[in-house]
Order: structure tokens, then C-alpha cells, then sequence
């Protein structure tokens, strides 16, 4: 292969691993969405608790020094219980009261949960950044040409995509996925027919935060740097994901994910890491302007 | 907009308090103020100089301090962000009449506090800012390190000249001052000694993903990497690189310097290089006896910033005792005077453009120790 496309090749791989991660976060926000139509700015911070959930984790069940799949398992699954935790809680008490008020009132108070939690972060944790415990030991699987197949890039590509599958059964074929749709859908005649949909708003809640601490794991595994205010940027990531794919649509928030880790991956390997995040927000302002609903969202119509 | 507001009104409001009466007295002790970044991504660079100046505090207070009165430090974060920085030095001139300020440790934390301590004629040290312009803010600032363009000449030295590279890559933060400047005082020594630049590309410092930028830096094939940036971001590079196949030396600057560059970079940062001021494994007695004491008393390695810290407080405090009457102003002129200082980081004396003249080490990451590998004289 010639150099440009060994490259090509490498830049590929890291697209794909990047935006499946953005992917997995994305999911968060437009499920919420989906059924509050509220954008859970809280979300980015119910991550940076996953990952802290899965560092202590680590290191008081004496993981740290114990690399392989066993421990990742372990710690995905820790995260994702104290997230979904910490998700049903927000929604519960911050904005299950403010559930009658105007959307405006709920979209600040998610501001400043967002904001609450980043900043007892920094508390409780303390504001320097922990290095997360070595999850998986890294190899190249595979070498096409110079670039490498790596593990953790296969790894996350293989966890969010089960993920993704598990979710999309559940969203289909499910009882609870069909309240869910019908709740998202119109609530108050889902409620009609005896549908519990405090119930279903919880439950959307523990499915998208916990999926916020799968990819919480993913990041610490591949990038081990965390700290109280590693959510704000790829959380804003994630967010312009899923409205970049649509925001409300499962498929779009996919999407959404692989195209901005892609375009990232490329603007900073082509072009300049300076117009990386430029780019991102460039692509947002263009689907808005010609695609207000996203690539894959339905164009919303007004409910009279 | 609004919080830019207010925090104008308490600043305001900060000096008007100060202005009615609150001024503290000195005759009882020598107030001295410290600022740097003790929580963020940086925050060891602050803390550790504390450690440094406290030891050297309590070193002097045991003396009987300076002209019979005890020496107090009034330590506050900045952060990490050089608006704080601005906002810390005023807190500290204008609220708790500091006599003199050290701080802070990066070039543009302390460009950022540097006017504030010259408009105020409060004598400003950095013990480890190696930004050229930071002591051209004016005739207040001063600092106790060499400066970029000897940290840039002593890397492109070293890779050409020891390591006998011939093709070197610059990876570099381009949210830094002190990143971009001495990045291309590298790329230009390197040159000028007959080598090459394979590639310059750049990061944003925060970053945690660097796998684009080091893939086309692999497609150019270098037999080195020059990573002037921090030692966080260095961290993750080193593991990325690593894992895109890039093993190739990575050399650096004393930003690298801190026990959490081994825990980020875990195996992937041994090897590489980096200058920085003192090395722990100098057979230097003062080195060891500070390296002893130092131990005693935090029990752990002091890294470079930590004896940094404790460097600029000993000059400061003797150029204070020389003073007659304990005037920020005399206290500038002493500082100016400072010759042949037996410093633990070596022999100190400032210039005529307040820069400290001094040698530069090269030292070789291994695990959380650095070992020792050559002295760069000036």
C-alpha cells in the first residue's frame, strides 16, 4: 500500500473508535430527548461519574494491577449501575417537578445540575487528574501496511456495538421499548393506556446514563486521563452528534457519532487540530440551516 | 458579560477595603505572596513550588527570620488559568500588601500577572517561566531559570549532537506560549546544526486524543519527536504514539517534569528525554542534603519545580535581608545584584535583563526516577 493510503487506512480506524464512543454518549441525549424533549445537559456529568465510578472501583476491589476482559466487564458494569443511579436521581428530583413548568425552566435547571456536579466533582474528587487503572493491555491485532489494528480500538468498536444492538432489541421488540416509543410519541394518551409513564421516563433514564458509563470505561481505557471536568467537551461532542444525526432518532445519534469522530479525526490528521473543534460546530451550523431536523430526524410538526 | 461585571465590582470593591485603612503591618512579619496553579491539569507545578518555598520559610524562620522578624507566605490558586493569575497577583498587592510575589511557574500564567506587580512596583520572581518576554513586562519581574531559546538550543544540541538524530518532528501545544516559542527556537538550531524537521504539527493543550496528528506524523518518517508541551498531554501522546507504532525517542522540556508524566505515560514515556534544571542524581552535596530534607519532611522525590521553588525563595529572602528598610523598591535593586547565588539547582546570577545565567541538564525518563544524563553549560 502507498503511504497515502496506509494513512488513510490509520485514520480510519481511529475515526471509527472515536465516533463510536461519541456514539454511545449521543444515545444519552437523544433518548431523553426523545421522550422529554429535553436537552439532559447533566448527561456529559453523569459520565465523568462513570469514569470515576469505574477508577474507585478499581482500586478498592484491587483490579488496577489486573488487565483483561474480566475487569473490564467489571467495571463497565459498575459504572453503569452508579450511573443509572445517579441519572434516575437527577431526573426524579431535579426535573420531575419541573415537569408542568415551561421547557425553559427544565433546560437551566439541567444547566445547573450540569454545573452542581461538575463542581462537586472537583470536591469530592479533587481537581487534579487521576490516572485511570490499566483495563485491557493494548496489541496490535493486525498491521495493514504501517497502519495498526489495535485491540482497544477493536475492543470499543466490539462493547458499543453490542451495546447498541442490545438497545436497539430492547427499543423494538420489548414491551417496555414499545411504552417508550408510544411514550415519546404522546404522552398523555400513552398514560390513557395504562401506560406508567413516570416509569418509562425512569427507565429511559437508567438505559442512557448507563450507557454514558460504558463509554465513560472506554475513554479511561484508551485515554487514562480523568478529571471533575473531562465531560463538558466531549459531552458538547455528543450533543452536536445527536443533533448533527437528528436529534430524538436512535439511528441518528449513531450516525451523528461516527461522523463527527470521523470528521475530527481527519480536520486534525489533514488539516489543523486548531479547526478540529471549528470544524464540528461548522458541520452543526450547516444541518441546522439546511437540515433543522438532522440527517436522519423526522421534520417535526406542530402540535395544535 | 455578567460575570466579567462583577467580578470587576469585588475587585473594586477589594481595592476600596484595601484603601481604607486595612494595611497590614509590617513591622511584625515579612508577608511574601506565591501564586500558581494548585488544582487543574497542572496542578502539581504550584503545590510542589509551595513545598519549596514553606522549607526554605521555615528553614530561615529558624534562623530567627530576616532582621528579627518571621517570614509568612500567602499561598492562592490561579487555577491553571492565566485570568486568575491577574486576578490572584492584584488579591495579593493590593489586599494583602505582599512585599514580593513568586510565581507563577508557567510563562503564560505569568505573563498574565507580570503587569500587574510592575504597575504596582512589587517585585514579581518565576522560578521556572522561560518565556524571553516575561521580564521584558519591565525592570519588577525577574526569574531564577534560563530562558527558551537556551532550553530549545540544549534539546536541538543534544538530539543532534548525542543522540545523533537526522530527521525530528515537532509536535507542539499551540495554546502555550512557552510550547509555540520554544519550538521554534528548536526548529531552527536544529536546522542551522544540519538536521531536518520531518513534520510540525500541533495540539491544543486539554486534548486527550492525539492519534490523528501522530499518524501523519509517523507518515514522515522522523527518528525522533520533540514534545515541548505538559507533562499530561505528553503522557497520552507517549501511550498514543506507542501505539501507532512510533517508537522513535520523544525529547522534551522541564514541562515534562512531574511524577504524574510516568503514572499517565505508564511504559510508554521510558526512554525519552527531557531538559530540566537539577537532576536528583547529582553528587552535588547541596543537591543531596536538599534531596534529604526534602524527603524528611513531604516524604517524596522532589521533582525540579519543588527545588525551584525553594531556589527563588532563598534568593529572594537574602536579597530582602541586604535591603536597608524592606522596600519593594530595594528589594528590586538587591535582587538586580544578585551574583554567583549557590543555589541548589547551581551557581545563580542574574543579568542585566533579570534572567538567571545558569546550566540546564538533560535527563532520561525511567520509570518515576530520572536519570541523569548530561549538563548543558550556557
Amino acid at each position: 500500500m502507498s503511504d497515502f493510503t496506509n494513512e488513510l487506512v490509520q485514520h480510519i480506524i481511529n475515526g471509527v473508535s472515536l465516533g463510536s464512543i461519541y456514539a454511545l454518549i449521543a444515545l444519552g441525549y437523544t433518548m431523553v430527548y426523545g421522550i422529554l424533549q429535553l436537552i439532559n445537559f447533566a448527561h456529559s456529568e453523569v459520565y465523568m461519574v462513570g469514569a470515576f465510578t469505574a477508577f474507585y472501583t478499581a482500586r478498592y476491589m484491587g483490579l488496577a494491577d489486573k488487565p483483561g476482559f474480566l475487569t473490564l466487564i467489571t467495571l463497565i458494569v459498575a459504572a453503569m449501575v452508579v450511573c443509572s443511579i445517579i441519572g434516575v436521581s437527577i431526573e426524579r428530583f431535579a426535573y420531575r417537578p419541573l415537569r408542568r413548568a415551561p421547557k425553559l425552566n427544565i433546560l437551566i435547571t439541567a444547566i445547573g445540575v450540569s454545573l452542581l456536579l461538575q463542581y462537586s466533582g472537583q470536591i469530592i474528587f479533587g481537581a487534579d487528574p487521576k490516572v485511570f487503572p490499566n483495563v485491557l493491555d493494548d496489541q496490535t491485532l493486525a498491521t495493514l501496511g504501517t497502519a495498526e489494528l489495535r485491540l482497544f480500538d477493536v475492543t470499543i468498536l466490539g462493547v458499543a456495538v453490542f451495546f447498541m444492538a442490545v438497545l436497539t432489541y430492547m427499543i423494538n421488540y420489548t414491551k417496555t421499548g414499545k411504552a417508550m416509543r408510544a411514550v415519546s410519541t404522546n404522552w398523555t394518551v400513552a398514560s390513557l393506556m395504562g401506560i406508567n409513564v413516570n416509569r418509562i421516563i425512569s427507565m429511559t433514564f437508567i438505559i442512557g446514563s448507563s450507557l454514558a458509563g460504558v463509554a465513560a470505561v472506554l475513554i479511561g481505557m484508551k485515554y487514562p486521563k480523568i478529571d471533575p471536568l473531562m465531560g463538558m467537551i466531549i459531552g458538547m461532542k455528543a450533543f452536536v452528534a445527536a443533533v448533527v444525526g437528528g436529534i430524538g432518532s436512535l439511528g441518528g445519534a449513531v450516525l451523528g457519532g461516527l461522523l463527527i469522530g470521523f470528521a475530527e479525526e481527519m480536520v486534525k490528521g489533514y488539516i489543523s487540530s486548531t479547526y478540529a473543534d471549528a470544524f464540528t460546530f461548522a458541520m452543526l451550523i450547516l444541518v441546522l440551516i439546511f437540515r433543522p431536523a438532522g440527517l436522519l430526524g423526522k421534520p417535526s410538526q406542530e402540535k395544535v | 458579560m455578567i460575570r466579567s461585571f462583577f467580578s470587576r465590582a469585588t475587585l473594586a470593591g477589594l481595592v476600596l477595603i484595601a484603601s481604607f485603612g486595612c494595611t497590614r503591618n509590617h513591622d511584625q512579619e515579612i508577608l511574601i505572596g506565591h501564586l500558581g496553579a494548585m488544582t487543574g491539569s497542572e496542578a502539581t507545578f504550584g503545590l510542589n513550588t509551595q513545598k519549596g518555598i514553606q522549607m526554605a520559610v521555615e528553614e530561615w524562620n529558624a534562623k530567627g527570620g530576616i532582621k528579627g522578624k518571621k517570614i509568612s507566605v500567602k499561598s492562592l490558586d490561579n487555577q491553571g488559568k492565566p485570568e486568575e493569575a491577574a486576578a490572584t497577583a492584584s488579591r495579593l498587592i493590593n489586599q494583602d500588601h505582599v512585599l514580593a510575589i513568586i510565581g507563577d511557574n508557567t510563562s503564560s500564567r505569568a505573563l498574565a500577572a507580570g503587569p500587574i506587580a510592575q504597575q504596582n512596583k512589587i517585585p514579581l520572581i518565576s522560578s521556572t517561566a522561560t518565556a524571553p518576554k516575561l521580564t521584558e513586562v519591565g525592570n519588577y519581574i525577574f526569574r531564577i531559570c534560563f530562558i527558551d531559546p537556551f532550553q530549545g538550543q540544549v534539546m536541538a544540541k543534544f538530539s543532534r549532537e548525542t543522540l545523533k538524530l537526522k530527521r525530528v518532528a515537532i509536535f507542539r501545544d499551540l495554546k502555550s506560549d512557552f510550547s509555540v516559542g520554544i519550538a521554534d527556537i528548536f526548529k531552527a538550531k536544529f536546522k542551522e546544526m544540519g538536521g531536518e524537521i520531518a513534520a510540525d504539527a500541533g495540539y491544543q493543550g486539554g486534548d486527550i486524543d492525539f492519534k490523528a496528528q501522530l499518524t501523519q506524523i509517523k507518515a514522515a518518517k522522523p527518528d525522533g519527536l520533540f514534545i515541548p508541551g505538559f507533562y499530561t498531554e505528553v503522557g497520552l501522546i507517549a501511550r498514543q504514539a506507542r501505539g501507532l507504532g512510533l517508537n522513535i525517542p520523544l525529547l522534551g522540556t522541564d514541562s515534562w517534569d512531574s511524577t504524574k508524566l510516568s503514572e499517565i505515560g505508564g511504559a510508554s514515556i521510558n526512554g525519552s528525554y527531557f531538559s530540566n534544571h537539577y537532576t536528583v542524581e547529582s553528587t552535588d552535596p547541596m543537591v543531596q542534603e536538599f534531596v534529604a530534607k526534602y524527603k524528611a519532611k513531604y516524604n517524596s522525590v522532589p521533582d525540579g519545580v519543588a527545588v525551584m521553588g525553594y531556589d527563588a525563595a532563598n534568593i529572594l529572602f537574602s536579597a530582602i535581608e541586604r535591603t536597608q528598610d524592606l522596600k519593594p523598591d530595594q528589594i528590586r535593586d538587591e535582587l538586580a545584584k544578585t551574583k554567583d547565588f549557590k543555589a541548589v539547582t547551581g551557581k545563580i546570577t542574574i543579568d542585566e535583563k533579570r534572567n538567571a545565567v545558569k546550566p540546564a541538564v538533560v535527563v532520561k525518563v525511567d520509570g518515576t526516577s530520572n536519570r541523569y544524563v548530561t549538563t548543558v553549560s550556557p
